[in-house]
């Protein structure tokens, strides 16, 4: 019977791919005494890596999930266990060969070599495949396979042999115990298995499919759900047999059918995304005792897979029909999925238990460093902000969100999905106090957070033949998808008169008591030891000097603050600004009680003023500044500042009266042309002109203030996390420029005028590719319309040396290039560089 | 001469993992391990894949059981059965004798219909209820020759060879058509289906039928699971020092022999 040891530095539970990954590269990081436990044998104890397919594609439209693959291909290749065979991914359709040139898009701005090729290309490194079932591919011959279980296998015994590390299999979890600190907030203090209790500060839970049962057992929301995906293994199949190894064809992923297969030796593995979506929950998964495989391995559904067999034998009749060929083996494997496809990672709301979960093969080893990095130093190298267990909401914490959302995604695992695509289900989880008075404007929601947002508004239609031309109609379906005219309509509106716009979104929480000062003082790059009543515009770095949040903070008292931030990112902000409290300060979350909406534009004045009696003149209430006003019967918090560049405010109101006040405003506002304007606006065009930055998007942990060009001619003197690094970082030239761009030409080849819409790289104007300082390639950061200015703006972080004003280079869009010019080398806006607007 | 097999068989948790029961006792629940077939009748199915392969004629595949049970006559139909005959009932309420009447009543409509089923193949006996029964049973019914426990089977001038292994030497019968014979495991090897099988499978039309008369029903009170088998952990020694007594232990079982 294995016993555990009595104490330990640190747990890992779980011994997959992410587990062991993990401990070498804790040991490589100097930890000692770590324990990693795992309910099954070894090396293989079960777990979705056992049966993982264990090929690896580099291209993913997502900069963090292509980092972290090539990562782990980096290092799987120091290990010894990557083969490379090259992949093929088909299109069966136009759309789909578009989305391969959206794809090489991506190749090419995360520097990964790729080409568009045709059938014939294909079937002469696949001779077996019907090269008359699609239309062309996308090659990547950096595709490869890996012995998963094999490196799983050497980093553990690297961090044996460090002396870093105990090993004990089959031992099960049966408990996590935590206590509460001083401070309030719970931390862990061991963990009960069946092969005794250990005592630890730090538990890592790294136990794939599993870990929502562990979660539980500390009281934390681990919210990803084990999947099907089917495969079945053919052979063995002549073609295969006679050559050498595991693996000497490329693999080819049947992107329309969902499907790829994958030598196997002399075998042909044949997987499927294509059946409905078969979800489990952790506690319904076989003991390794009661399963007839390993507890992963589920019984085959051969109904799910049928439709498949059809689609796989078109493409391959000769090896998959071949004399003597069977199918050996075929399982619903089990995976894990979550409700926005990232995995989760980072330290939870119990102190010291951190999760490394919904990892898949080709991330684990980048996955194991990067949070290794975390966990010793405060940051990985990685900006692993999608990741971040931290980034959940309550809505997003129900099994059922996840299991509403994974059934949704899962069909479109290899699907085309545009970048701009809404999710169908559990929405309206959350429902601003203007929802009604939305719906009956025509309101187009999109989702942020779990609020349901207007992004534009149908009862702006009639605005689009007053500004004609200058709303920058898009011709191309694609393009125009999941956008409308009427976002640019209402832009213009508001440039024009105002416009009144719905934030309930934001995250707010306030800093409270005698350590509230000292709390957003080191917590921020701002000053804000500043007078009540004064806004603060402020990054929030990282120990390393990257972003870990823009946001907004006000002086609400002498011993309060109030924190405003994006709903998308507001609950890692919440948590960092919690774990970076001083003492003596509480934060209290405000969200669900307060609503906000924004009321912006040259009139926005002419507004407000007559239905208040307080003083909204420019002096009586000036910019940057923030006080409880009274709007009709009303009682309103009124911060004077814009995302959109222009003269406004931000109101803050009880969630019960917001209603009230948004009647008021429209109602007012309407007279003077004010119109309800909506996200598009707010995030998009509005922002862009004035060249304003978003977390996500300009901002992460792997960018810095100099780079965003967000430097101020000074530092305050008051400690902050990432001072150090910041006043280094203004020491040395920058590696990369934040610049603002413009299309100059839109046409494409067929005569189609085409629009950006994000991710896309930049050349030069002959089409050369260009490196920055890290040795990064730029892209498109952001894309929209400045109907203001008749311009498509894009943002991008280019190589200092470009970074030039009136610099021509070009876009590459769907394997075209266009024109472009570069048009602000800093925060200069390219609309009202003065900023006259927003007085 | 060609000859029609009919092979009959039966939708069984797989039980390869730990078993486990239903709540009520009445069924072995196959939630984790899966749904299959007998290896007996996995050797049924394949020995009627051989004989109609060297005779001409057909296989038809039947089961008496859920509607689930249909994707064990479809995997059936992916190794090489033509047709399919589904009598959908619930597995529980039924005994053997139940069993053996309802393939009975489908022997004689087929037969009815023209379609003479001339061997008709069972496994030696269900894996999850292990009556032993219904072979006889059916034999009994149909007034025909039977054969228990043969893993070998063929088809020659109108009778069936059967080959029985017993403890003390091989047992041969030939007994003439029809007949019935319970087939048990190890004399051919099942194969896996093919892809082409697979797809072909999927699109043969299963005839379904329902129960000729009112089950008797099986007059079985409830399963139990026997006490957990005993087991001793040995260690043997580690490293190098413990190779002679692996050694040891691998001639007693009688792996090795020096």
């Amino acid at each position: 019977m294995a016993v555990v040891p009595p104490r330990a530095g640190a747990v890992v539970i779980g011994a997959g791919i992410v587990g062991n990954s993990l401990v070498h590269h804790l040991a490589r990081l100097g930890w000692r005494d770590i324990v990693q436990i795992d309910q099954g044998p070894l090396p293989n104890p079960g777990g979705s890596t056992g049966h993982a397919s264990n090929f690896i594609f580099l291209v993913d439209h997502s900069r963090e999930i292509t980092d972290l693959t090539l990562d782990s291909v980096r290092q799987y290749k120091e290990l010894g266990v990557f083969t490379q065979s090259g992949g093929f991914e088909l299109a069966r359709t136009p759309e789909r060969m578009e989305e391969l040139r959206r794809r090489m898009s991506s190749a090419r701005a995360w520097g990964i070599e790729a080409q568009l090729v045709d059938p014939g290309f294909v079937k002469e490194k696949v001779p077996f495949i019907e090269a008359d079932q699609f239309i062309g591919a996308f090659w990547t011959p950096g595709v490869g396979v890996v012995d998963s279980l094999r490196a799983g296998t050497i980093m553990r015994e690297s961090a044996l042999d460090a002396g870093a590390l105990t090993v004990v299999p089959t031992v099960e979890v049966t408990g996590l115990s935590t206590e509460k600190r001083a401070d309030g907030r719970r931390r862990v203090t061991g963990v009960s298995t069946t092969g005794g209790d250990v005592e630890a500060e730090v538990v890592v839970i790294a136990a794939g499919v599993w870990s929502p049962k562990i979660g539980d057992m500390a009281g934390i929301s681990i919210p990803l759900t084990p999947a099907v995906h089917q495969m079945v293994s053919v052979g063995p199949c002549r073609q295969l047999a006679e050559r050498e190894g595991e693996i000497s064809f490329p693999i080819v992923r049947d992107m329309d059918t969902l499907c790829y297969e994958r030598q196997h030796g002399a075998d042909m593995e044949i997987g499927s995304y294509a059946h409905r979506a078969i979800l489990h929950e952790p506690e319904d998964i076989p003991s390794i005792e009661q399963a007839r495989l390993s507890p992963t391995e589920m019984p085959f559904t051969p109904d799910d897979f049928d439709p498949q067999l059809e689609q796989a034998y078109e493409l391959m009749p000769e090896l998959l029909g071949s004399e003597g060929a069977e199918m050996r083996y075929a399982i619903n494997g089990l995976l894990s999925l979550t409700c926005d496809g990232a995995p989760i990672l980072g330290e939870s709301e119990v102190a010291g238990l951190w999760t490394a979960a919904a990892v898949w093969i080709k991330e684990g080893p980048g996955v194991g460093r990067a949070v290794a990095e975390w966990m010793t130093r405060g940051h990985s190298d990685i900006d692993l902000h999608h990741s971040d267990i931290a980034r959940f909401h309550h809505h997003q914490m129900r099994r059922e969100h996840t299991r509403l959302r994974t059934t949704e995604s899962f069909i479109k695992t290899y699907g085309i999905i545009h970048p701009a695509e809404q999710y169908e289900s559990d929405r309206g989880r959350r429902l601003s106090p203007m929802h009604e008075s939305q719906k009956k404007l025509g309101a187009f929601f999109f989702e942020t957070a779990g609020w349901e947002r207007p992004h534009w508004y149908e009862s702006n239609a009639g605005l689009l033949e007053q500004y004609g031309d200058a709303v920058m109609p898009r011709e191309h379906e694609w393009d125009a998808r999941w956008w409308s005219p009427i976002i640019n309509a209402e832009h213009l509106r508001m440039r024009e008169a105002a416009g009144v716009v719905d934030l309930s979104a934001f995250c707010i929480f306030d800093i409270e008591g005698p350590g509230a000062l000292a709390s957003v003082e080191q917590t921020c790059v701002a000053r804000c030891d500043v007078a009540v009543g004064k806004v603060v515009y402020t990054p929030v770095l990282d120990p390393a000097g990257g972003f870990r949040s823009d946001l907004t903070v006000m002086r609400l008292g002498e011993d309060r603050f109030r924190v405003v931030t994006g709903g998308a990112h507001g609950m890692a902000d919440r948590a960092w600004f919690r774990d970076h409290l001083a003492e003596g300060a509480t934060l209290t979350d405000r969200t669900d009680e307060i609503s906000t909406i924004g009321l912006w534009g040259p009139r926005a004045r002419d507004v407000l003023a007559p239905v208040t009696h307080d003083d909204v003149s420019d002096e009586g209430f000036g910019f940057l500044t923030c006080r409880e006003i009274q709007v009709g019967e009303v009682a309103v918090l009124a911060s004077r500042i814009s995302y959109v560049g222009e003269l406004g405010w931000e109101l803050y109101v009880a969630m019960e009266d917001g209603a009230q006040l948004w009647d008021t405003l429209l109602r007012a506002g309407a007279p003077l042309g004010a119109v309800p304007v909506g996200i598009g606006v707010y995030g998009t065009t509005g922002r862009l002109e004035k060249g304003y930055r978003a977390f996500g998007s300009e901002l992460d942990a792997e960018r810095t203030i100099v780079e965003a060009g967000m430097a101020r001619p000074k530092v305050k003197t008051a400690d902050f996390v990432g001072r150090e690094a910041y006043l280094r970082q203004r020491e040395e030239p920058p590696a990369a420029v934040l610049c603002t761009l413009t299309v100059d030409d839109h046409t494409s080849a067929s005569g189609v005028k085409r629009y950006m819409l994000g991710g896309e790289p930049i050349l030069t104007r002959e089409g050369e590719p260009l490196t920055d300082g890290h040795g990064h390639h730029p892209y498109v950061t952001s894309a929209g319309s400045a109907p203001s200015l008749g311009k498509h703006v894009l943002l991008a972080y280019l190589p200092p040396e470009e970074a030039v004003l009136g610099r021509r280079l070009s876009v590459s869009y769907m394997e075209e290039l266009y024109p472009v010019t570069v048009g602000s080398v800093d925060a200069t806006p390219l609309l009202d560089p003065g900023n006259e607007r927003l007085r | 001469v060609s000859v029609d097999v009919l092979v009959c068989l039966k939708r069984v948790p797989d039980a390869t993992g730990e078993v486990i029961l239903t709540a009520d006792g009445q069924a072995v629940d196959g939630r984790y391990a899966g749904f299959t077939t007998s290896v007996h009748e996995d050797c049924a199915v394949e020995l009627a894949t051989r004989i109609v392969g060297e005779s001409g004629g057909g296989a038809t595949v039947l089961t008496v059981g859920e509607s689930e049970a249909v994707e064990q006559l479809r995997s059936a139909l992916a190794l090489g059965c033509s047709a399919a005959t589904h009598v959908v009932a619930e597995p529980n309420a039924l005994g053997p004798a139940d069993v053996a009447r309802e393939i009975a009543a489908v022997v004689r409509d087929h037969e009815a219909q023209g379609r003479r089923h001339d061997l008709v193949l069972l496994g030696n006996d269900a894996a999850d209820t292990g009556d032993f029964q219904v072979g006889i049973r059916l034999a009994h019914e149909l007034s025909r020759p039977v054969v228990n426990g043969a893993n070998l089977v063929s088809v020659a001038d109108g009778e069936v060879v059967a080959r029985v292994a017993g403890p003390d030497g091989d047992e041969t019968y030939r007994v003439p058509l029809p007949a019935v014979v319970t087939v048990l495991e190890g004399g051919v090897e099942p194969r896996y289906p093919t892809f082409p099988g697979r797809m072909k499978a999927k699109k043969v039309e299963i005839e379904e039928r329902g129960l000729t008369s009112t089950p008797a029903g099986g007059g079985r009170i409830r399963l139990t699971l026997p006490p957990p088998a005993p087991s001793r952990v040995e260690v043997l020694g580690t490293g190098a020092a413990a190779a002679p007594a692996v050694v040891d232990l691998l001639e007693r079982l009688g792996v090795l022999s020096r």
